[in-house]
């Protein structure tokens, strides 16, 4: 893929990625040819609303995409290794050690029978079988104080905590045994504002200090605009805009991107004007012809209506997926 | 009205596999009841009459297809005409069950409080009891004949229904578009009505399914120790006590036809109620 | 008290019985309350936009239902009007609860699924007796095209299923505002929309603000769009106000420490600014066991000796600006 970027840097590269599935008889794209890739200390963030795919993407990444959903296309390497030629034993192995996963909702991700302590226990030994529980556990300890929690609660159950201080530990599991790449869905959508901050200052410390790549995932733009390097915005199962953050919101190129940020209050401006964008989201079993935006599009031609845009290069390291003409229109 | 039928079975035929069950259930039960129907035109001998002279115990022929049974009545005839008694018990029951069982149920699970703990400690040492002694309890008490019969079966099955609108409805009062409507001004009454039954009616309809299933088994099993209709009635029922005697001499159609129809019909109403029940409570889609 | 105010809140209250088990009952004596309103009072004048802002568990969705008596007060008065509503019964409970709707913050759970639009717009009107047969249609016809749902006659046989969160949203606003009411309580209206639409439902409100002479109660936990929407905010914690006033003072002017760190928390669309620590200890404390004095000491950055004694009042420290923290009120 032309627009993916490769340094002696790069962790993770994803190159071409569809993901399908069947709903009453009929086919979904949910992820439609989605590529980028991913530096060391770097954080990507991928911002859609519903229907985008953003969540089957990053479930797909570590081939975790719940059935009837299927990978039908596409490349995922990791430091070289290419995730989804794997055995699924291999994969398995992967999964937790080099990249893992921080799911959405803290109050449900945890074993409610459980202690804090059993999950550190069986993560680190189904993957490092010789580690004693002792010693297990006192890693889990130190990890605990990594992100903020009192080494004492790893004798606690999940309900004896908080959505935030579950929250960060399933953090806590999800780097305990060092990754590369930690992908984190809507980590903070069912926290407060406070815990979110918090949240997210811990996620880019350690990103700092392992040196590991961070993909944030969410709906929320302000969110991705202040804490990534570089964002990837989804429509309807597609990339319409890859860019790095302050690209983003500066040269905003694709009419969605410009409406997203037109359309979000920004706390710190005194005077704003905010429009929302106009129609509905996407309707996954009926997507027009063309291009998906178009039916809410401000400047969508005859051409747009036909045919789908391919994503092209409109910025160092800068790619749209709307037609280069336009970009004169509406200028 | 046929030309909406088909429209529908289509529609029915392409949900897949529930689909499917719902239409080979509802042929069966449709097609026994019309059979049932029109069987005093089609009959090739008088189901109730016994013959003078009597070809008694005859095995399945030309002449008779399923044989005769002991008193020389053709067994054919009276499998056609058997299903009325059996029909008509299950529809009765089950509408006694909906009359009583589903404002019942509405009323007490939404009052809640000391109510709802009474009316369900009753329904809970009714529904402990296994059904059919239940109901053999009761048709003995009130006497024999279809419609007791049916209110015996009635009482047995409200409770089922009770459970599972209770169920229901508990969950439904704590959903915002109740709270909405109570928002709105509108009175325990209206809500019941309007905004709780119609959510409730789904599982209704599954459970009253079950209960036409039920209805008919136990029916038969009434019958078949003697609770039931009287003997000249050409009934299922009767015809299984009586070829129950007739085995050890050999004799096995006289039990065996009527004991596939009853399977049948209980059969028909089972996949209907299977086929409803993946429609009406289907699992996420994502 | 101006002639200008509609809505009067005076020390409201609302105590939670917690559930214990039957011998827990026997053995001990006291029984402990889950306090989520503590004493709340604040006012509110006609055509304003008053917001009602908090993390969540602090009381403010609470408060917004005993205003419209969907909840009933442990103790405290509500003045709409001047008259007591929570003295009044009956017949006048009925007349002053017309005047006060309700939206919800799910739009996919606050519409019956077995109702057609029309008829769940048009059932208000049924219930109180003021319209039915061809006059409720074109009641609920007009009220439809305010909303922005045209042509009405089409979405009048529909179900809510068939329609996105955002017209749902805007079909709970036509079911208020059929009655027409003078006052309106947003408990999160667009919390739970996807963030390119909520402009649609929040110009929506404004419009009928000017419009139809509404007022508004909003309740949010996003200060980004309360910063946007509101004329005066009130911070609550814990069950009480901590900060009230004109939203433009208390955005530049934060006095106390809680609205401090919760501005500080905002996410800020800018790839560029620079975040800032936010210095807030701890977790919030369960409404059971409200610490003594001030209620915020266990977070503060700067506790002081009073502060465990003595709960500090909601004092003004200017026209239009309150706050309830000793440190605050000395300055």
């Amino acid at each position: 893929m032309t627009h993916v970027h490769e340094t002696p840097a790069t962790l993770l590269n994803v190159d071409g990625l569809t993901v399908e599935y069947w709903v009453r008889q009929r086919k979904i794209r949910a992820v439609d040819n989605v590529s980028f890739s991913l530096d060391k200390s770097e954080t990507l963030g991928i911002v859609g609303e519903s229907g985008s795919g953003k969540s089957t993407l990053a479930l797909s990444m570590i081939r975790l995409v719940p059935y009837p959903g299927r990978i039908i296309r596409g490349k995922v390497t990791l430091e070289g290794e290419e995730l989804l030629k794997l055995k699924n034993e291999q994969m398995r192995n992967l999964r937790g050690r080099r990249i893992s996963y921080v799911f959405q909702d803290p109050m449900t991700s945890l074993n409610p029978v459980r202690k804090i302590g059993a999950h550190f226990v069986e993560l680190i030994r189904t993957h490092e079988p010789k580690v004693t529980e002792k010693e297990a556990l006192e890693r889990g300890r130190k990890i605990l104080e990594n992100v903020g929690i009192q080494p004492e609660r790893i004798n606690d159950y999940p309900h004896q905590l908080s959505g935030g201080m579950r929250q960060r530990v399933m953090i806590a599991l999800a780097i305990a045994l060092n990754p590369r790449v930690v992908i984190a869905d809507e980590p903070t959508t069912a926290l407060d504002v406070i815990v979110q901050a918090k949240i997210l200052d811990l996620l880019n410390a350690l990103r700092d200090e392992y040196g590991m790549a961070l993909i944030l995932i969410t709906h929320d733009l302000s969110i991705v605009l202040e804490r990534s390097d570089r964002i990837l915005v989804m429509y309807a199962g597609r990339v319409v805009e890859y860019a790095h953050s302050t690209d983003i919101y500066y040269a905003p190129q694709h009419p969605y991107t410009k409406g997203l940020l037109k359309s979000i209050p920004n706390v710190e401006l005194s005077e704003q004007t905010l429009e929302a964008i106009g129609g509905s989201p996407p309707d996954m079993l009926r997507l027009p012809k063309g291009c998906a935006f178009w039916p809410r599009c401000y400047c969508a031609t005859e051409r747009c209506r036909e045919e789908e845009p391919p994503l092209t290069q409109t910025g160092t390291e800068h790619f749209t997926r709307c037609f280069p003409e336009k970009k004169e229109k509406n200028k | 009205m046929l030309s909406s039928i088909l429209p529908a079975l289509g529609t029915l035929a392409k949900r897949g596999l529930a689909g499917w069950l719902i239409i080979i259930g509802a042929i069966l039960v449709v097609g026994i009841t019309v059979v049932t129907a029109i069987s005093p035109w089609i009959v090739p001998y008088n189901p109730s009459e016994i013959p003078s002279s009597p070809n008694i115990l005859v095995p399945p022929s030309a002449q008779h297809l399923f044989g005769t049974n002991d008193l020389g009545q053709d067994v054919f005839s009276r499998v056609l005409s058997g299903g009325g008694i059996m029909l008509q018990v299950s529809v009765i029951s089950v509408i006694v069950c909906l009359a009583i069982g589903v404002p019942l149920g509405l009323f007490a699970s939404y009052t809640g409080g000391v109510v709802d703990r009474v009316v369900g400690l009753v329904m809970d040492s009714m529904y402990a009891f296994p059904g059919l002694v239940l109901a053999i309890a009761i048709a003995a008490m009130i006497g024999r004949g279809a419609i007791n019969m049916a209110l015996s079966i009635a009482v047995v099955y409200i409770p089922s229904y009770f459970r599972v609108i209770r169920s229901q409805v508990l969950s439904i009062k704590e959903m915002t578009y109740v709270e909405a409507a109570n928002a709105v001004g509108a009175r325990k009454r209206t809500i019941l009505t309007r905004y709780i039954l119609p959510n409730v009616v789904p599982s209704i309809v599954v459970v009253a399914t079950v209960n036409f299933a039920d209805a008919i088994l136990t029916a038969a099993g009434l019958t078949f120790i003697g609770l039931g209709v009287p003997v000249t009635i050409p009934d299922w029922g009767q015809d299984l006590t009586n070829g129950k005697n007739l085995l050890t001499s050999g004799a096995w159609w006289v039990i065996t036809f009527p004991g596939i129809m009853i399977i049948l019909l209980a059969l028909g109403f089972t996949l209907m109620g299977e086929g409803l029940s993946e429609i009406l409570n289907p699992r996420l889609e994502q | 008290m101006t002639t200008t105010e509609i809505l009067r809140v005076e020390q409201l209250k609302k105590y939670f019985p917690v559930e214990k088990g039957f011998l827990e009952r026997m053995l001990t004596l006291t029984r402990k309350f889950v306090r989520a309103v503590d004493g709340v009072s604040f006012s509110i004048n006609r055509g304003e936009v008053f917001t009602l802002a908090g993390e969540s568990g602090c009381g403010k969705t609470t408060t917004g239902k005993i205003i419209v008596r969907l909840i009933p007060p442990t103790s405290g008065k509500i003045f709409f009007h001047e008259i007591e509503t929570t003295a009044a019964k009956h017949e006048q409970l009925r007349l002053l609860t017309r005047k006060m709707q309700i939206i919800f913050q799910d739009p996919y759970a606050s519409l019956n699924p077995r109702m057609k639009i029309g008829d769940a717009v048009g059932h208000p009107l049924e219930i109180h007796g003021i319209a039915k047969g061809e006059e409720k249609k074109e009641r609920v016809r007009r009220i439809l095209e305010r909303v922005g749902l045209t042509p009405p006659e089409q979405f009048e046989r529909v179900y809510p299923h068939q329609l996105s969160g955002g017209q749902r949203q805007r079909i709970a606003m036509a079911r208020s505002l059929i009655l027409e009411p003078e006052f309106i309580v947003a408990d999160e209206p667009v919390s739970m929309i996807d963030v390119s639409l909520r402009m649609t439902i929040i110009d929506l409100m404004l419009d009928l603000r000017k419009e139809l002479g509404l007022t508004y109660l909003f309740i949010t936990h996003d200060l980004a769009i309360a910063k946007y929407i509101s004329d005066k905010i009130a911070i609550m914690y814990l069950g009480k106000i901590v900060e009230m006033g004109d939203k433009n003072e208390i955005f530049t002017h934060p006095m106390h420490p809680y609205t401090q760190a919760l501005l500080l928390a905002i996410p800020v669309p800018n790839p560029e600014r620079k975040r800032r620590i936010i210095e807030l200890r701890g977790e919030v404390p369960s409404a059971i066991n409200i610490p003594t004095g001030c209620r915020f000491r266990t977070r503060c950055p700067c506790p002081e000796n009073q502060c465990e004694e003595k709960e500090p009042d909601l004092i003004p420290v200017s026209p239009n600006h309150s706050v309830a923290c000793f440190s605050a009120q000395q300055r």
